[in-house]
């Protein structure tokens, strides 16, 4: 069973992905960044895409937004209240971009235009999609950074990009994002790039931008704090292959797929009154020219057998209907522990203990 | 099975299914992980001119310093053919004099080569140890000596060249003082571009930590920053050897370079100056000549670059 | 901005100091006046001898000299004696007259045509259109200006030939006689050497700009521009074009030194009465401070346009300014 069988109309859906695929000639071979992504995202919903670097989670993105470099091969379909994207013209596609669908990206000290003023770059997003004049537009630039909460913003409008702190810079391409009341705002790691002191208000910033918009948002992370915190349901990549997703509640708390489980497994959590060991999930994620068959996660995987060698599993629904995971074992694995799963690193403690000059105490 | 979850850490399963008697799967990276030099090498294969430029440099280069031994005529010998067209006696025909034009069109390669060669060695070792040094002691030792290079820019090469070469250009080893004065005048580039990389690379982890180690001063320019320098620094020079060479030409053209009896591709394109209509070849042979060898010099340095810094030329993926 | 140029102001005059000494020490080391007096056989008389270094102030010492010299241009006007029967400082300056027009028009055109050149290429990366432009790119880079020169000022000749009368001027920087001066006459006699000029000139040029327009569209704040549904041809122009060309005014002003040099060899073959005649027929004569002129004034050309362009850079990126 696929998720979102295309249907004719999508109904209340805002923005539908359907098996997006997208590769890139490279020297060595074609890489499959995105293999078959497929998700929708209702009016005013927050979906988390969580991975590591490489799973394809930007790609899909820039790929949505029409972003990607020239050489990038691109199927599948992306449909916005239920119109197709895939396939349109720059030039159309850039009536979409910032006023439908706006995006931010992971890096703001490097997003804003070095040698224009922050107030001109965001009037400019204005007038891109809006007939106003030159000092109505100003006039909304001043006040959308009042919105993303930039002091003195009349004053700070006309200075540039290296006057501001990174958070700030952030909460500008925020509201550069708001400016024109997107239906769906897709933020690519938005807080990564920053001091963790600064991410809550960004968030804070991301939030209120959802808020005032009422736009379905898509939030790329690999941080899975900044996913429970605000997102209704979470869409996990590996090697540019969703494999699971589902309501946050579900995937946090019966994750079914080995993979979703070792990455809980390797967060520190509050919620729970008994100290656990963190477990990491050795190797690396595969490269993504010439995969073979059978399921990626295979070489890391403890859960593996041989089936996992031959063929690649799709999504099945486990816990509901909507939660669904990409494993031979998903109905097997509820209750599962990471800790039942991955060996936790037992090394570190007595490598502790040594340095601070204490008694190696048994590791049993 | 009996115990569906056991906890036994990242373990292929493959590994324990030697029943099945298919190929292991290759799960690993396919793309073998390559040197840093090897992948130079390889994307500097990538670039099919630069890679035809450095064989026709090389052939010139075995042109020049073997193939005047051979050839049946001398630069400096006057035959009886006088202002002959090109023909199988003569491919590059001859000039008033009877002097083959072959056999000069050699010695003056061979004269652009050595100066090319003398540049590139002097300008890189002199530029790239100032440059260093401005680089990795910064403050007042710096500025002073970065004002010194901006001195050395504001002069056009030409100029001082043809003031220095009227009084040294016309001795029996002429060419080696033009080389000096090219030389002279062109490391400032080599050792701005030489700073700037310093002064990133300084800041750098492994600078750090061998200056944690105790390494000297010494020992941490010559072993770890001029090294990993080698990239901005061998496309400059290219660029200069590619300056130094046009240089040369044009200080014999205005009559400073080079001088009678030896001979040089400016040279002789000087002389033939006015016969472009009458005896083309004496014009257009040596000028070729010297294209060929700036071009392929050129094309070389854009492989370079392309090979050292990748991103600067590949479109983000 | 403005204690920013107050500070390029003061640094840029202790080099041009300090320049005007360096150029001093190379004539004198290098050159001799009183040269012509001797190899002609038997030795000139002391008396002469004495006469001819006292009027080219060989008497007095290195820094005496150099201080007379500097002082008095600077002071008086007077840009030393000269056996070439002209006032240096008049001639110099009617030279520099000549020279700048080739070499403005020809940097004129060398920009404008490196800015396109350098924008298509990246625009259209690994396209036939970018290799046709780079393969002429680096042709014209290869090329040794006076071979080019002399190639075009055949071609002119032989379309002028074909024309039947005289298009293109090919000797001289103007004509003689009625019409000598005006526009049509300078500009037929600058169409060539401009041209030669400004090939050999764009080149490099539009090699930087490719590359750094490259850098500039694989920045992140193209992809943000893009993103805000700016249209492509804003986002080339006001973001993309705008950011690229400030590095450009800097390798543009480093190169005014080369062009000069290129000038010299450019002016050789057709033969104008420009810097370049001055300067060589100088150097032959051993007029030394005919040379020194020559220096002084280009190197203070090379040292302004230096300075012009950081402040061109600080006004146009304000990541300089504030520093």
């Amino acid at each position: 069973m696929e998720v979102a069988a295309p249907t004719a109309s999508d109904g209340d859906r805002v923005l539908v992905v359907d098996d997006l695929t997208v590769s890139f000639p490279t020297d060595d071979g074609v890489v499959q960044a995105v293999r078959g992504v497929s998700f929708d995202l209702g009016k005013g919903e927050v979906l988390g895409i969580v991975g590591e670097s490489g799973s394809g989670k930007s790609v899909t993105s820039l790929a949505i937004m029409g972003l990607l470099p020239k050489s990038a091969r691109v199927a599948g379909s992306v449909r916005l209240h239920g119109q197709e994207l895939t396939g349109r013209s720059d030039a159309e596609l850039s009536k979409i971009r910032g006023k439908e669908v706006a995006m931010i990206f992971q890096d703001p000290m490097t997003s804003l235009n070095p040698v224009h003023p922050i107030g001109k770059q965001l009037a400019e997003a204005v007038r891109a999609h809006q007939d106003v004049t030159r000092s109505q537009a100003w006039d909304r630039a001043v006040e959308l950074l009042d919105l993303v909460a930039i002091p003195q913003s009349r004053e700070r409008a006309r200075q540039y990009p290296h006057e501001f702190s990174g958070g700030m810079r952030q909460r500008v391409v925020i509201a550069m994002a708001m400016a024109n009341d997107p239906d769906v705002i897709i933020a690519d790691e938005p807080t990564t790039a920053l001091d963790v002191t600064v991410q809550a208000q960004v968030l804070q910033a991301l939030e209120k931008a959802q808020n005032e918009t009422g736009a379905a948002m898509i939030l790329i992370t690999h941080d899975l704090g900044v996913v429970a915190g605000q997102a209704d349901r979470v869409l996990v990549m590996y090697a540019g292959k969703p494999v699971e997703i589902g309501p946050v509640d579900d995937i946090y708390g019966d994750p079914r797929m080995p993979y979703t489980i070792g990455l809980l497994g390797s967060l520190p959590r509050m919620d729970t009154a008994e100290p656990q060991r963190l477990t990491p999930i050795s190797g690396s994620p595969p490269s993504l020219i010439n995969l073979p068959p059978g399921c990626p996660f295979t070489p890391r995987c403890p859960r593996a057998e041989e089936i996992c060698d031959a063929q690649e599993p799709g999504l099945v629904i486990t816990t509901s209907a909507a939660h669904r995971a990409a494993c031979h074992f998903a109905r097997e694995l509820g209750d599962v522990q990471a800790h039942d799963l991955f060996e936790a690193e037992t090394l570190d403690r007595a490598a502790l203990s040594d340095v601070l000059g204490n008694e190696p105490r048994d590791g049993a | 099975m009996t115990d569906p979850f056991p906890t036994r850490g990242m373990k292929p399963s493959l590994e324990e299914a030697p029943t099945q008697d298919r190929a292991p799967i290759e799960r690993e990276f396919t793309v073998e992980e390559r040197s840093q030099a090897r992948q130079i090498v390889r994307r500097f294969m990538h670039h099919k001119l630069a890679v035809a430029s450095a064989v026709v440099l090389i052939l010139l280069f075995i042109l020049a310093f073997v193939g005047g031994h051979f050839w049946r005529y001398n630069y400096q010998e006057f035959t009886n053919d006088l202002s002959q067209s090109p023909s199988w006696k003569h491919p590059f025909g001859t000039d008033s004099n009877g002097v083959d034009t072959f056999a000069a069109v050699l010695r003056g390669t061979q004269r652009s080569l050595e100066i090319a060669l003398f540049v590139a060695i002097v300008s890189t070792a002199i530029g790239s140890i100032y440059g260093a040094i401005a680089g990795f002691y910064r403050g007042a030792l710096d500025t002073v000596m970065m004002r010194v290079v901006d001195l050395f820019l504001t002069f056009p090469i030409i100029a001082i060249a043809a003031v220095l070469g009227d009084k040294y250009g016309a001795k029996a080893q002429g060419w080696l003082f033009i080389a000096i004065i090219i030389a002279a005048l062109t490391w400032p580039y080599v050792s701005r571009i030489m700073r700037g990389v310093v002064l990133s690379l300084r800041e750098k982890e492994f600078v750090e930590a061998a200056r944690a180690l105790g390494a000297s001063d010494r020992r941490i320019i010559f072993r770890h920053l001029i090294p990993n320098a080698a990239g901005p620094i061998i496309v400059t020079v290219t660029v200069l050897v590619a300056t130094a060479i046009l240089t040369e030409t044009a200080l014999s053209f205005i009559g400073f370079g080079v001088q009678f009896p030896d001979t040089s591709l400016g040279l002789l394109v000087t002389n033939a100056q006015t016969a472009v209509d009458t005896r083309p070849w004496l014009f257009y042979f040596p000028g070729l000549f010297i294209i060929l060898i700036v071009l392929s010099i050129n094309f070389i340095g854009d492989g370079l670059r392309d090979a050292f810094d990748p991103t600067q030329t590949r479109v983000r993926a | 901005m403005f204690a920013y140029a107050v500070k390029r102001l003061l640094l840029a005059i202790p080099t041009l100091i300090v320049s005007t000494f360096v150029i001093f020490l190379i004539c004198a080391s290098f050159m001799n006046p009183t040269s012509f007096l001797f190899g002609h056989g038997q030795p000139p008389p002391p008396r002469v001898v004495a006469f001819e270094r006292h009027k080219y102030w060989l008497d007095q010492a290195l820094l005496p000299r150099y201080w007379h010299w500097i002082t008095g241009i600077v002071v008086h006007g007077r840009w030393g004696p000269s056996d070439q029967g002209f006032n240096i400082g008049h001639e110099i300056f009617s030279r520099l007259w000549v020279t700048s027009r080739l070499v403005i028009a020809a940097m004129v055109i060398a920009a404008v045509l490196a800015v396109i050149v350098g924008v298509i290429s990246a625009v259209k990366q690994y396209s036939i259109t970018d290799y046709t432009l780079s393969f002429a790119g680096f042709l014209f880079l290869s090329l040794p200006a006076f071979w080019l020169a002399i190639l075009l000022k055949e071609a002119g000749i032989h379309l002028n030939t074909s024309f039947g009368h005289q298009v293109f001027d090919t000797i001289g920087e103007q004509g003689f006689g009625s019409g000598a001066g005006s526009f049509s006459d300078i500009l037929s006699h600058l169409i060539l050497p401009t041209i030669t000029l400004a090939l050999i000139s764009f080149a490099s040029w539009s090699r930087f700009n490719r590359g750094s327009m490259l850098e500039v569209l694989n920045s992140d704040y193209i992809r943000l521009a893009r993103a805000k549904g700016l249209r492509n041809r804003t986002v080339m122009v006001r973001h993309a074009l705008r950011t690229a060309l400030i590095p450009m005014i800097t390798v543009m002003a480093l190169d005014i030194a080369a062009i000069f040099g290129s000038a010299v060899v450019t002016e050789t073959v057709y033969q104008w009465h420009g810097m370049g005649d001055f300067l060589l027929t100088s150097i032959q004569k051993q007029d030394q401070f005919a040379v020194l002129a020559w220096l002084l004034v280009a190197g203070f050309i090379v040292i302004l346009f230096n300075l012009l362009a950081d402040l061109l850079y600080a006004w146009l990126d304000p990541r300089i300014r504030y520093d």
